[in-house]
C-alpha cells in the first residue's frame, strides 16, 4: 500500500518545473500568447526532449513507457507555470491511438508525437455541448468525412487531427491529415491564450478510420479530464503560492497584508480544499492504467471538482491582490484565463457531476 | 503507487482474520450505527470485551505504542499494521481500543512526563476502560485562549487546594478522574503558571452540572471545583509546566483512514435517503439538482478518503504530513456539514421535525447530524483557530497578534 509519488515521479516532476522555471517564464508565455500561432517550436521541442509528450507512450512506440499518471504530474507542471501548447491535444491523442487497434498509424504517429517531429489532436466535441461519442452528428461515409468540430485545441498548428464521428456502425475515430481537401480550420480567440482553439469544418474530406467504436474516443476523453484535472491543480496551487507571498510583502495599515486575519483565513481556506484534492486527481489518474472500471466516474469527478477549485483559486488570488490583480502587465489573470479553459474544455462541471451520479448507478 | 497491499502485510491481515475469528465470534448487533460510533457510545468495557482486549494486547493488535509493562503491546511503528488491524476490527465489530480522552490525551502525556508511580498507577486501567477520564481545560473565560485559564490551585498542607470553573466537559459524570490545567503561579506569565493536574472526580467539593445543548441533549457538563484538596504529588510535571506537558503530542500512529470511514458511511446513507424520499411522485434522486450536489460531495469525499492513504503513505515512509495533516479537521467537519445539509433538503418540508419523531424520515436522525456538524465544528479548535494554524504553520503568514 503506497499512495504517494515514486522518487523518479519526483525528479520528473522537479526536472520539468526546472526547465519551465528558466525557459518560460511569464515574459515567454507573453510572447508566445500574443503571437500569431501561439505556438512556439522550440519551447514545444525542448519539452519533447525532456519525453513529456511520449512519457505515457510504450517504448516499442517511442516513448519512455509510464503511466498517465506521470502524463499528468507533467500536465501539473504545465499547469503551474501557464505553459503555451499542443500538450493536452497530443496527449489525447496519444491515448486514442494507444486504445487504436491500427497498428499503422501507431507505428507512423506516437514515434512523430512522442519525440515532437508532429502534433496530432483529438477533434470532439461539436455544437450544444456535445462531448459524447454517442450524440455526435458528424458523419463518415466511403473514408469521407462531414460535420463541424468545435474547439478542437491546437488544431492551427496540427499535422493531423483524429476526428470522431459516426457512421453506420456507430462511432470512431478517424485520421485526417493537414492539408487534406475539404478540411477547414478556422481559428477562434478564446479566454485561455496559451491554449489555441480552432473549429473545424469537414466537408466530405478523407480520412482513414483508426478505431471503431466508442473506446478510443473515451479514452482519450478520460485521459483528458484528468489531465485537465491535474492541470487546475497546478495552476490553482500557483495561485495560493503567489498570493502567499504576495501578502508577505504588501504591505498596508503599516504592516503585511498577510498578517489580517481577513486575508489568512481565506487563504487557509483555499489551502484546505486544495490539499486533499490533489489525491483526488492522483487516484483518477491512477485508475486509468490499474482500476478501469472505477475510471470513468473518477475522472469526471477529478475533472469537475478540480476545475471548480481553480476558478476559486484564480479569484481569491485576484482578490487578495488588489488592483494591481487586475491589470493586464500583472500575470495573475494568465491563469484565471486557463481556469477558465479547463473548466469548460471537455463539458462543464455541472455535466461531469451528473454523469458521475449516472456512473454511480444512483 | 500501488492501492494493493503487499504479501507481507497481506499474511498479516489473514492473521488478525484468523485470530477474530477464534477470539470474537459474536454476531454484529445491527443497532449499533453512525450516532453511536461517532460518540464511542458503542465501546464495550464488559467483562467479556475486557478479556479480549487483554488477548489482543498480548497479540500485539492494541496500543501498540504503549510499552509492555504498562499494559500495551509495545510494537515497532508500523501504520500500515495500525489500519490493517483498524480495518478488521471494525469489520468484525471487535472491541477495539477504548475511544475517549484518557487513552488519546492523558497516556501519552503520562508516558511522556509522567512518575513512574503515576504511570503504573493509571496508564493500565485506563486503556481497559475501567478508569475513566474527563478533560477539564475549556472555562467560561477560556476557550479558544485557553493559556488565559483562571481555575486556581494553591499548595497547602501536601495537598492543592483547586478553586474554578470548567466547562464543555465530555463525561463528566462518567468519568472516575479529571486531568485538569489550572493556574499554580498567578505572578508568572500566562503560559508559564500553569500545572497540569489529575484530580478525582468523588474529591469533595467538584460539582458537575449537565449542560444542555442546542440538540436538547446534555453530552457536556460544567464542572464547579470549590476547595477541591488534591494530593501534591498529582500533579504531571514540574510546577509551571502544564502548558508544555498539555501539548504532549500522539506519539502512536492513528488509523488515519477511520475519519473518512465514518463520513463514507454518512454519504452512503444520505444516497439512501434520497433514493427513499419522493417529490412528485418520483424519488428525489431522480432530481438533477441533488444529483450534481451528491456529486460535488462524493468528489470531496473521494478526496478527503484517499488524502487519508496519502497521509499514511507519509507515515509509512517516516516524513511529516505537514500542510496536509492541519487541513483534516477543517476539511471533514465542513464536508460533514455540507452532507448534513444536502440530507435536510432531500427531506424537504420534513426536515422541520425533530429527531426522534416517527413520522419524519430516517427518524429525523439527519436533523441531529446537522446540528451536530455545527458541534465538531466548534468542539478541540474552533474552524477559525484551525485557519489560523493553517496559514500560519502551514503557508508561512504572520501570527496574529497575541497578548
Amino acid at each position: 500500500m503506497d499512495f504517494g509519488l515514486s522518487e523518479d515521479q519526483v525528479l520528473l516532476k522537479e526536472t520539468i518545473r526546472r526547465y519551465l522555471g528558466s525557459e518560460c517564464p511569464t515574459t515567454r508565455v507573453r510572447a508566445i500568447m500574443e503571437s500569431e500561432s501561439g505556438h512556439d517550436a522550440a519551447l514545444w521541442q525542448g519539452l519533447a526532449d525532456l519525453g513529456v509528450p511520449g512519457l505515457a507512450i510504450p517504448t516499442p512506440h517511442g516513448g519512455a513507457g509510464l503511466e498517465l499518471l506521470d502524463l499528468a504530474l507533467a500536465a501539473e507542471e504545465l499547469g503551474r507555470a501557464c505553459t503555451p501548447g499542443p500538450f493536452l491535444g497530443c496527449a489525447m491523442a496519444s491515448a486514442a491511438l494507444l486504445a487504436s487497434e491500427d497498428s499503422d498509424a501507431k507505428a507512423r504517429w506516437l514515434p512523430a508525437v512522442a519525440s515532437g517531429r508532429a502534433i496530432v489532436t483529438v477533434a470532439l466535441g461539436e455544437e450544444g455541448g456535445v462531448w459524447d461519442a454517442a450524440a455526435l452528428t458528424t458523419r463518415a461515409r466511403d473514408g469521407r468525412l462531414t460535420g463541424r468540430k468545435l474547439l478542437v485545441p491546437a488544431a492551427a498548428v496540427a499535422d493531423a487531427i483524429l476526428v470522431a464521428a459516426q457512421d453506420g456502425d456507430g462511432p470512431g475515430l478517424w485520421l485526417v491529415e493537414r492539408g487534406a481537401p475539404g478540411l477547414e480550420v478556422a481559428a477562434l480567440r478564446g479566454t485561455d491564450m496559451t491554449r489555441r482553439v480552432a473549429a473545424v469544418t469537414l466537408g466530405d474530406a478523407p480520412g482513414v478510420v483508426v478505431a471503431g467504436g466508442r473506446r478510443a474516443i473515451d479514452r482519450a476523453r478520460d485521459a483528458g479530464l484528468v489531465l485537465l484535472a491535474a492541470d487546475a491543480y497546478g495552476g490553482a496551487r500557483r495561485c495560493l503560492d503567489m498570493t502567499v507571498e504576495y501578502a508577505l510583502t504588501r504591505e498596508q495599515f503599516g504592516q503585511p497584508i498577510g498578517g489580517f486575519q481577513g486575508v489568512k483565513h481565506q487563504l487557509a481556506d483555499l489551502a484546505t480544499e486544495l490539499e486533499p484534492a490533489l489525491s483526488l486527481w492522483w487516484y483518477a489518474a491512477h485508475a486509468y492504467d490499474h482500476i478501469p472500471e472505477r475510471l470513468e466516474r473518477h475522472a469526471a469527478l477529478a475533472k469537475a471538482h478540480l476545475t471548480d477549485l481553480y476558478d476559486r483559486a484564480a479569484r481569491v488570488a485576484t482578490e487578495l491582490h488588489g488592483g494591481i490583480g487586475f491589470t493586464w502587465e500583472y500575470d495573475l489573470h494568465l491563469w484565471f484565463r486557463r481556469a477558465v479553459f479547463d473548466r469548460a474544455f471537455l463539458g462543464d462541471a455541472e455535466l461531469h457531476r451528473l454523469r458521475a451520479a449516472d456512473l454511480a448507478g444512483w | 503507487m500501488n492501492l494493493a497491499y503487499s504479501a507481507e502485510y497481506e499474511r498479516f491481515r489473514t492473521e488478525v482474520r484468523r485470530f477474530l475469528g477464534e477470539h470474537w465470534n459474536e454476531a454484529p448487533s445491527g443497532a449499533a450505527d453512525s450516532i453511536a460510533d461517532l460518540t464511542g457510545a458503542h465501546v464495550r468495557t464488559d467483562a467479556r470485551a475486557t478479556a479480549f482486549r487483554l488477548l489482543a494486547i498480548e497479540r500485539g493488535y492494541l496500543y501498540r505504542h504503549v510499552p509492555r509493562r504498562y499494559g500495551g503491546s509495545e510494537q515497532p511503528g508500523d501504520p500500515l499494521k495500525s489500519t490493517i488491524i483498524a480495518e478488521e476490527f471494525r469489520r468484525a465489530r471487535a472491541p477495539f481500543e477504548i475511544m475517549g480522552q484518557g487513552p488519546s490525551m492523558l497516556v501519552p502525556t503520562l508516558l511522556e512526563h509522567g512518575t513512574e508511580a503515576q504511570k503504573e498507577r493509571f496508564i493500565r486501567d485506563t486503556l481497559l476502560g475501567t478508569i475513566r477520564w474527563c478533560q477539564g481545560y475549556s472555562e467560561p473565560g477560556a476557550g479558544s485562549d485557553l493559556a488565559s485559564l483562571r481555575t486556581r490551585a494553591v499548595l497547602d498542607d501536601g495537598h492543592w487546594v483547586v478553586n474554578g470553573q470548567k466547562i464543555w466537559t465530555s463525561n463528566a459524570r462518567e468519568a472516575e478522574w479529571m486531568f485538569a490545567l489550572v493556574r499554580t503561579e498567578p505572578e508568572k506569565a500566562k503560559h508559564d503558571g500553569i500545572s497540569y493536574l489529575l484530580i478525582e472526580m468523588n474529591t469533595p467539593g467538584i460539582d458537575v452540572r449537565p449542560l444542555r445543548q442546542m440538540t436538547g441533549d446534555a453530552d457536556f457538563n460544567e464542572v464547579f471545583l470549590e476547595n477541591a484538596r488534591v494530593p501534591a504529588d498529582n500533579i504531571v510535571g514540574r510546577r509551571g509546566q502544564g502548558w508544555v506537558v498539555s501539548r504532549s503530542t500522539l506519539k502512536h500512529e492513528r488509523a488515519l483512514i477511520g475519519g473518512a470511514h465514518l463520513t463514507r458511511r454518512t454519504f452512503d446513507g444520505l444516497v439512501m435517503l434520497a433514493q427513499a424520499v419522493e417529490r412528485g411522485g418520483r424519488p428525489v434522486i431522480q432530481d438533477p439538482v441533488i444529483r450534481n450536489r451528491l456529486a460535488e460531495l462524493e468528489a470531496r469525499l473521494v478526496a478527503a478518503e484517499y488524502h487519508g492513504y496519502r497521509l499514511l503513505t507519509l507515515s509509512a515512509r517516516g516524513n511529516d504530513h505537514g500542510l496536509g495533516g492541519m487541513v483534516t479537521k477543517l476539511y471533514s467537519t465542513t464536508l460533514g456539514y455540507d452532507i448534513a445539509k444536502l440530507a435536510m433538503d432531500v427531506v424537504g418540508d420534513r426536515g422541520l421535525l425533530a429527531p426522534g419523531e416517527p413520522n419524519a424520515p430516517a427518524m429525523g436522525m439527519f436533523g441531529l447530524a446537522y446540528m451536530w456538524s455545527l458541534g465538531v465544528l466548534i468542539a478541540g479548535g474552533a474552524a477559525n483557530i484551525q485557519r489560523n494554524i493553517i496559514a500560519e504553520r502551514g503557508l508561512g503568514l504572520p501570527r496574529d497578534a497575541r497578548k
